[in-house]
């Protein structure tokens, strides 16, 4: 009689089948969120930071390596303190922080670990440990910050922190996460994917409480840390601690390099800081204070100050000049006609040219340079005549990266006819008259400390560099970049390099080298540079190399307000390299002399007043 | 009495088959919820007896004892022994709120020695043997009052007496005694008002009041204009509507009334996590968002017997027992849950039919009884794990961890396959 409802109750129960049906496909197959959420609730992703590379010096010895230090987390749900002031003193924090951070770590999550405690010492680690088994739920995690064993060298290095909001946002492989660290500056931050290694990651089964439950997917997914490859520097940590102490109370840049090889001796950025204070629970401390410095001690200044290279440019010019066959060693400029001065003394050849720092005569070779030409008006036969001279001069690596394997190398100026006509808003506004100040190292040309050294190394090369470098191998293979082992040719031939030498033998013997600056039993050949400061005392320049024959090394020194370049710079330069080639250094009286001298009194005075920018004169 | 080879010779053995499959995947299921991969627990191992797969092996072997108990008595006996075994079972109900114990806040069981019996899911099989019982006399009437009115009695105590021991959960099991009497000749309209009333209620606490009267107004206006020509437009009727659309509507309000003014927390928040999923995903909809999570993770083929995350992990409470499902959707897929379900709507069609084979009004009535409440777990379990149903304690049948339960749908199915067995010496009435 109602046999019909059978199937009307079926067709209902029916619909209801299909409804969950239709719901549970859009559950498991449509709607991907829940597998997320899923993997969210129960895979913990475990990174492990593997320890980041250590930094050598050329003789193998220790520059920074990695401390352990113990992080010491809680999971809010395990963690029973029963007596809270016990814990206080053993952690030795206070009642307020301890209540603080349980509270936020059990905001973020009960069964999920919280940072508790940062950076502990091994000694602290060690103070704790019995007591642990009174606090369930805290337990470590290692960790590693950088130690320095110098107080040397910090600017090179640079140093590690926290990656920044921008860096972070910035980043192309999204490898970094919040929190995560990064090199900051100096060979830190130019080898940074060298030093970090890979990071390890291990998934991990967990249950709703937290307890790991083993590997996910039996571990086919984890990946293992690999440490950070080490890197053998080229730097002579003797002579960069020495050049370091030096430099103390100045402020300036030292740079020292090997001139058949380009690797970088030493290098100094003065002032200098402790780089032991960037790391771990120090950073916020004291990064505040040097980044607020107005001598801003945390800048690397050799590869990114700039400063005109004043006299010492003089060596470009000469070598420039005789290859584009303009002036030779007999060449004679008078003093009459050059707008610019110089001191007591006759009409020279080039050889005393380069002895006296003649400006007249360096300023009628510039000119004989810019205007021997035959094209048109002064205008442009001075565009013409710059473009020859200034695709030589670029060749010395002015104007444009070197190359070093430091963060922040800046190019530098080497003002060209694009320069000028930019400055001078339009193609033949300009004329040698305008420009003639570059031809002693004035004007618009800008150089760094590092471009210098380099400089001295193509004279000691007669010719030639190799890339100036501070890490001369990475990894158990101490491999290096071939660009690090390459030649660059500056297109002077070596016979016009004679002529300039001899004028730097000069200079340091009987020129502008004052007895200070000179090494009784060592043949060391240079030029002074003096930057006239309108706010300030002039900046002391120096480069030099030695010995002449088969020279080993090759230094610029800046010394920023020291006065006349042989005054300071030079004495310095001597300093180290007398130290670099006897490893002992005999002249005691001017060593004492030179790392007392502080110069500072003058920087601050610059500082104070902050007016207008260098101008510099010779 | 009849011998064992009649009654092998003429049980439903499809049934059995249906049955056989569901507890056995039931178990696996429940082993693959406890199973720890970083402890496996072996059969010998004592230990294993104290987890939820090992003692549902123990209720499973009782279970095969229960059946046999059944096929052996006499068929007759049920048909008989009804009112004894609805009062008795009313004694229980009465008495467990003063003899009973506590478990998992719930003061609704007896415990003999270490087994723990609720007798709210035996209450169910007695309520379908009197019912049964009821109808078979030929005089009942279900299109007349009071017979209706009889049949709700025998519906309604057990039930008022489980509301008072606070198991809504299963209290509400005995609305899917409408399916039974729907069967046995309760007019179409009692149903359609039930599930109006479910629309009713859905809609009052999913939407605004003056929605529900737009739609309402509107419906009525369709049903003016589409009216049937011999009807006459007159007063009366819009009367009428009027009066049926402010009875409606009245009922909506007095929804929402009771949801916000009656109802306890728990319950309110039940209604809540189901009409706003995101509603307290940590607290109060956790079972809900843990659960969709778990199913929803398992994808088109699963991720595998014994490879689920979630259930085995414990992100799903109850997931041995009430949430055994969301461990098949998360091991076995969308598959595995399709198949789940044709399965067990393939099981009542066959119930279904062995009952409208009976000649016995009784045993027809009791199969449909049997249907009823097997659909409304299947309903509530499911529908609850994918978030369509409010969370309420209801056991997924013959899979769902529990000696209770497996116990109760064991004597509640075997019973109607005893009575199946004699069909041809039942009288037809």
């Amino acid at each position: 009689m109602f046999n019909q409802r059978r199937n009307l109750i079926f067709l209902f129960f029916s619909i209801v089948g299909l409804l969950f049906i239709g719901k549970l496909f859009f559950l498991q197959v449509i709607d991907d969120t829940y597998e997320k959420a899923a993997d969210n609730n129960a895979i913990r992703k475990i990174i492990q930071i593997p320890f980041r590379g250590e930094v050598y010096d050329r003789y193998g010895k220790l520059i920074v390596y990695n401390t352990p230090v113990y992080d010491l987390y809680m999971i809010p749900r395990k963690a029973v303190v029963k007596d809270t002031n016990h814990f206080c003193r053993v952690f030795r924090v206070t009642k307020e922080y301890f209540i603080k951070t349980t509270q936020r770590a059990r905001a973020y999550s009960r069964v999920k670990p919280s940072l508790f405690l940062k950076h502990l010492s091994k000694e602290d680690f060690a103070s704790v440990q019995d007591a642990m088994v009174d606090f369930p739920g805290f337990f470590f995690e290692t960790n590693a910050f950088r130690t320095y064993q110098s107080r040397s060298f910090s600017n090179a290095l640079g140093y590690v922190a926290e990656i920044s909001q921008n860096a972070l946002e910035d980043q192309k492989d999204d490898y970094y996460r919040q929190g995560d660290y990064v090199g900051i500056s100096g060979i830190e931050s130019f080898y940074e994917e060298t030093l970090r290694g890979q990071r390890g990651v291990k998934y991990r089964m967990v249950n709703s409480n937290g307890v790991e439950k083993g590997d996910y997917k039996n571990g086919s997914l984890n990946i293992n840390p690999v440490s950070g490859n080490n890197l053998y520097t080229s730097i002579d940590l003797a002579i960069q601690e020495y050049a370091d102490s030096l430099m103390q109370h100045k402020v300036g840049s030292l740079v020292a390099i090997e001139p058949s090889t380009g690797e970088i001796l030493a290098m100094v950025s003065a002032p200098s800081y402790d780089a032991s204070l960037l790391t771990g629970n120090n950073f916020s401390k004291y990064y505040q204070q040097l980044a607020l410095d107005p001598l801003k001690p945390l800048l690397n200044r050799p590869p990114s100050a700039y400063y005109r290279p004043g006299s010492t440019f003089k060596l470009v010019q000469a070598l420039v000049g005789q290859q584009l066959g303009f002036i030779g060693p007999g060449t004679v400029f008078s003093h009459a006609g050059a707008p610019v001065k110089c001191h007591g003394h006759g009409p020279v050849d080039l050889r005393g040219a380069i002895r006296v720092s003649c400006n007249p005569y360096f300023y009628h070779a510039f000119r004989k340079m810019i205007y021997d030409n035959t094209s048109g008006d002064t205008y442009e036969r001075s565009a013409k005549g710059l473009q020859r001279w200034a695709d030589l001069v670029a060749n010395f690596g002015f104007g444009r990266k070197l190359g070093v394997d430091l963060g922040n190398e800046k190019k530098g100026i080497l003002p060209n006819v694009e320069y000028y006509n930019s400055v001078y808003k339009g193609e033949k506004m300009w004329k040698f008259s305008n420009i003639y100040s570059i031809s002693i190292g004035e004007g618009e040309i800008v150089v760094s400390p590092l471009k210098m050294a380099n400089l001295a190394a193509i004279i000691a090369n007669r010719g030639w560099y190799i890339p100036p470098h501070v890490v001369k191998g990475v990894g158990l293979q101490k491999s290096i970049d071939p660009f690090y082992k390459t030649p660059v040719k500056v297109g002077v031939e070596s016979k016009y390099f004679n002529v300039v030498i001899d004028g730097m033998e000069d200079a340091v013997t009987h020129g502008t080298v004052e007895a200070d600056g000179r090494i009784p039993d060592i043949k060391m050949v240079g030029k002074t540079g003096t930057s006239q400061n309108q706010k300030g005392k002039d900046h002391s320049i120096f480069i030099a190399f030695a010995p002449r024959d088969n020279p080993k090394i090759a230094i610029a020194v800046f010394v920023e307000n020291a006065g006349f370049g042989g005054s300071a710079a030079a004495p310095i330069a001597s300093l180290v390299v007398e130290k670099y080639l006897k490893r002992k250094v005999d002249r005691k009286a001017v060593e004492t002399k030179f790392m007392n001298m502080n110069y500072l009194p003058n920087a601050y005075s610059v500082v104070r007043k902050k007016a207008a920018p260098d101008s510099t004169k010779k | 009495m009849t011998d064992s080879n009649h009654i092998q010779g003429r049980i439903d053995w499809i049934t059995v088959g249906f049955y056989v499959l569901f507890v056995g995947l039931g178990w696996l299921n429940i082993y693959s919820a406890v199973y720890s991969p970083d402890a496996p627990l072996a059969f010998s191992d004592p230990a294993f007896y104290n987890s939820n797969a090992g003692k549902q092996l123990v209720w499973i072997a009782t279970s095969f004892v229960l059946i046999v108990c059944i096929l052996v008595i006499d068929f007759r006996f049920f048909e008989s022994f009804a009112l004894f075994i609805y009062l008795g079972l009313l004694l229980l109900l009465i008495a467990v709120p003063f003899l009973g114990v506590t478990i998992n806040g719930s003061h609704s069981w007896f415990k003999f020695g270490s087994v723990t019996i609720q007798p709210a899911e035996f209450a169910k099989t007695a309520t379908a043997l009197l019912l049964a019982k009821y109808l078979n006399d030929p005089l009942v009437n279900l299109t007349k009052f009071p017979f209706q009115w009889k049949a709700a009695l025998i519906i309604l105590i057990p039930m008022i007496l489980i509301i008072g021991s606070n198991e809504t959960g299963s209290a509400l099991v005995f609305a899917s005694f409408l399916i039974l009497l729907y069967r046995e000749g309760l007019p179409g309209t009692y149903p359609a008002l039930f599930l109006g009333g479910i629309v009713l209620f859905v809609s009052a606490l999913l939407v605004n009041a003056w929605i529900i009267f737009v739609v309402l107004v509107i419906l009525a206006g369709l049903l003016v204009l589409f009216m049937p020509i011999y009807m006459q437009r007159d007063p009366k009727t819009y009367l009428r509507l009027s009066g049926a659309i402010a009875g409606i509507m009245t009922l909506a309000l007095l929804v929402d009334w009771v949801v916000n003014n009656v109802l306890k927390e728990h319950q309110r928040n039940r209604i809540r996590v189901l009409i706003d999923p995101g509603f307290d995903p940590r607290g109060l909809g956790y079972q809900v968002t843990q659960s969709k999570i778990a199913i929803g993770s398992g994808g088109f083929w699963g991720k595998g017997f014994l490879g689920g995350t979630q259930t085995k992990f414990d992100f799903v409470p109850e997931q041995s027992t009430d949430m055994v499902f969301c461990t098949i959707g998360e091991e076995h897929g969308f598959v595995g849950v399709m198949l789940m379900i044709i399965f067990f709507l393939g099981f009542l069609w066959r119930l279904m039919y062995l009952a409208d084979l009976q000649r016995s009004r009784f045993a027809r009535a009791y199969g449909f009884g049997l249907v009823g409440i097997l659909f409304f777990h299947f309903l509530v379990n499911i529908g609850m794990t994918i978030g369509l149903m409010p969370i309420m304690g209801i056991p997924l049948p013959f899979f769902s961890y529990g000696g209770s339960s497996l116990w109760s749908f064991t004597i509640l199915l075997f019973i109607f396959l005893k009575l199946d067995s004699h069909r041809s010496d039942m009288l037809s009435r």
